[in-house]
């Protein structure tokens, strides 16, 4: 069953199309990953689904309702969360507290009882606080849960935004260059972590420039060149795809681009 | 210690014992009058800090809302002989209701836009008080008829230096209480990234808006308690130099610090009344401090020490 549908769609800035007519359809489960070069509209179409920039045609539809142009925190609601390319962390608080605001929508919201202090806050904090313990666990972060955002590495914030998105339990997950400016260790738990994620049965829309990554990991590969769809398939048929290969590299680069791809 | 001074109700505990300790250290009525006078600035800044230090947004208008606390119980006692308190409270109300109302179009606007925007509705309200003489005495103010509660009349600088300690330190409980809840991580979340805070599913327009309107209130019952305490409301209580006034108290005290609100109105308020012995250099030294304190302690009084202090003792 296609958990997400992106139909035709396309958003220009300044006339110039960064996503043209793109459409897919990502299974429930799986891992789905939209590739290609620098400046070929990934994160663009990325803040389309997500609702951050509203498209200026063509539709999103999530779990079979038409979600086009819903704020991000509609979206939310509806099952769709994300992480970001460039961090978007809550640097002032601790990294246990960054998850605890993922759990923003399971969280009761009286506004009294949180000025007065009542008990039921209290005990929801606790509650919060448990279930983002076990997610830094999860991500391999417990050692930092009451360490300042600001105060932690690059790789283990990259981590911290996938436990935040996880906390409000999504139904489809959308990774924006996970592994960017990661080590190969800690490139090595992101693909880990997102296995993980994946079996339990939770569907991953991935950016992703690793394509060593990409390859390993993804059922479906979506490949986009200047905002335009090139091509969709598994990924052993994404890979072998010359058009693919002259996208990365150019026609002379052909050699190469099977090596580095391989 | 550390433990100590990181738990929830530290503030408003650290607050308390200094309300009560001061009440036997200060010497004359004049010092328990300028100390009343630092719990109600202290009031309204914790409210401003609660939307400008926790949830990230300014506002050059709240003298606006301090004002309009301050004649409600000018006016509504003298127009309708409604009891002073009623007053206050009705005075809290409208000021929740404009905040709501002009809160849902300006908290649009981000950072410097902002600023201007709720100058703008700062000086609007100074000015119609200033204007509006039949109602409100004009520029030359109004008196304030006195409160009595249960047939006892609220009268003496120590009587009000405790009813106002009071009311601080139920102003920074409720602040403390929402900053460790659920809203609060939601506004301290969407001051750092709003995009990453709606993701999370917060709504963004609304928690600012809830930020807004609780720091009108604030502002408002400060207000009223400056008007009740002194007898008298002038114009200046609403002024854009007090909205400044205010917003220097929390920046010097330190964004986001509960203590830090006390701390920066405490200075503001007290520093020009041990200046004037300079008597011409006044305002000169007072600006000189200003600077080197924002200089050398650059996140805020207390927030800057309390990191030297983790520095210095691991």
């Amino acid at each position: 069953m296609s958990i997400l549908k992106v139909e035709e769609i396309g958003i220009a800035f300044g006339g110039v199309k960064a996503v043209d007519n793109v459409s897919f359809s990502v299974e429930a489960g799986t891992v789905f990953s939209i590739i290609g070069p620098n400046g070929a509209g990934k994160t663009t179409l990325f803040n389309l689904v997500s609702g951050v920039y509203r498209p200026r045609r063509g539709r999103v539809i999530l779990q079979g309702e038409d979600v086009t142009g819903l704020e991000p925190n509609r979206l939310a609601r509806c099952g769709l969360s994300r992480t970001f390319q460039n961090l978007q962390v809550f640097f002032r608080m601790t990294a246990l507290e960054n998850v605890m605001v993922g759990r923003h929508l399971k969280e009761r919201r009286g506004l009294l009882a949180h000025l007065l202090a009542l008990p039921s806050t209290a005990r929801q904090n606790r509650e919060s606080a448990e279930i983002a313990r076990q997610l830094l666990e999860r991500v391999g972060l417990a050692e930092y849960a009451e360490t300042p955002a600001s105060a932690m590495p690059y790789g283990a914030l990259k981590r911290l935004e996938i436990a935040r998105a996880l906390a409000a339990e999504p139904q489809v997950l959308l990774l924006d260059e996970p592994a960017a400016g990661c080590n190969p260790v800690e490139t090595e738990e992101i693909e880990t972590l997102i296995r993980r994620i994946a079996d339990e049965g939770m569907t991953v829309v991935l950016v992703e420039h690793d394509m060593k990554l990409v390859m390993r990991i993804s059922d479906r590969v979506h490949v986009l060149e200047q905002g335009q769809t090139l091509t969709e398939g598994r990924a052993d048929e994404v890979r072998a795809n010359p058009k693919v290969i002259e996208a990365y590299l150019g026609t002379h680069g052909t050699r190469e681009a099977s090596l580095a791809l391989g | 210690m550390r433990a100590l001074l990181a738990h929830r109700l530290a503030a408003p505990v650290a607050i308390a014992l200094i309300v009560v300790a001061l009440a036997f250290v200060l010497p004359s009525n004049f010092y328990l009058r300028v100390a009343a006078l630092v719990w109600i600035s202290a009031l309204a800044v914790i409210g401003l800090n609660l939307l400008m230090g926790f949830a990230g947004q300014v506002s050059l208008g709240h003298a606006g809302f301090f004002g309009l606390g301050a004649y409600a119980v000018a006016v509504l006692p003298a127009q309708f002989s409604l009891h002073p308190l009623l007053a206050l409270l009705a005075g809290a109300l409208v000021c929740g209701l404009i905040a709501f109302v002009v809160g849902r179009p300006i908290l649009r606007l981000k950072g410097h836009y902002l600023a201007v925007a709720t100058l703008g509705f700062g000086i609007l309200i100074a000015m119609a008080i200033a204007n509006e003489s039949w109602l409100t005495g004009g520029p030359d103010g109004m008196p304030v008829s006195r409160l009595t509660l249960f047939g006892w009349r609220v009268r003496g600088a120590s009587t009000w230096y405790w009813i106002t300690g009071a009311l601080l330190v139920l102003g920074a409980w409720l602040a403390v209480n929402l900053v460790a809840s659920p809203t609060g991580r939601a506004l301290r979340a969407l001051h750092d990234s709003e995009v990453a805070a709606r993701v999370a599913g917060v709504d963004v327009a609304h928690y600012k808006l809830i930020v807004f309107v609780i720091s009108a209130v604030y502002a408002s019952v400060a207000g009223s308690a400056l008007a009740l305490v002194n007898g008298f409301v002038t114009p200046d209580s609403a002024n854009f130099i007090h909205s400044i006034e205010l917003v220097t108290m929390v920046v010097l005290g330190g964004m986001g610090s509960v203590f830090g609100s006390l701390v920066g109105a405490a200075i503001l308020v007290v520093l020009p009344q041990v200046l004037t012995t300079f008597h011409d250099y006044e305002h000169l030294l007072l600006g000189l401090m200003m600077m080197v304190i924002m200089i050398v302690l650059r996140s805020g009084i207390v927030p800057s020490l309390a990191a030297l202090i983790r520095r210095t003792r691991p």
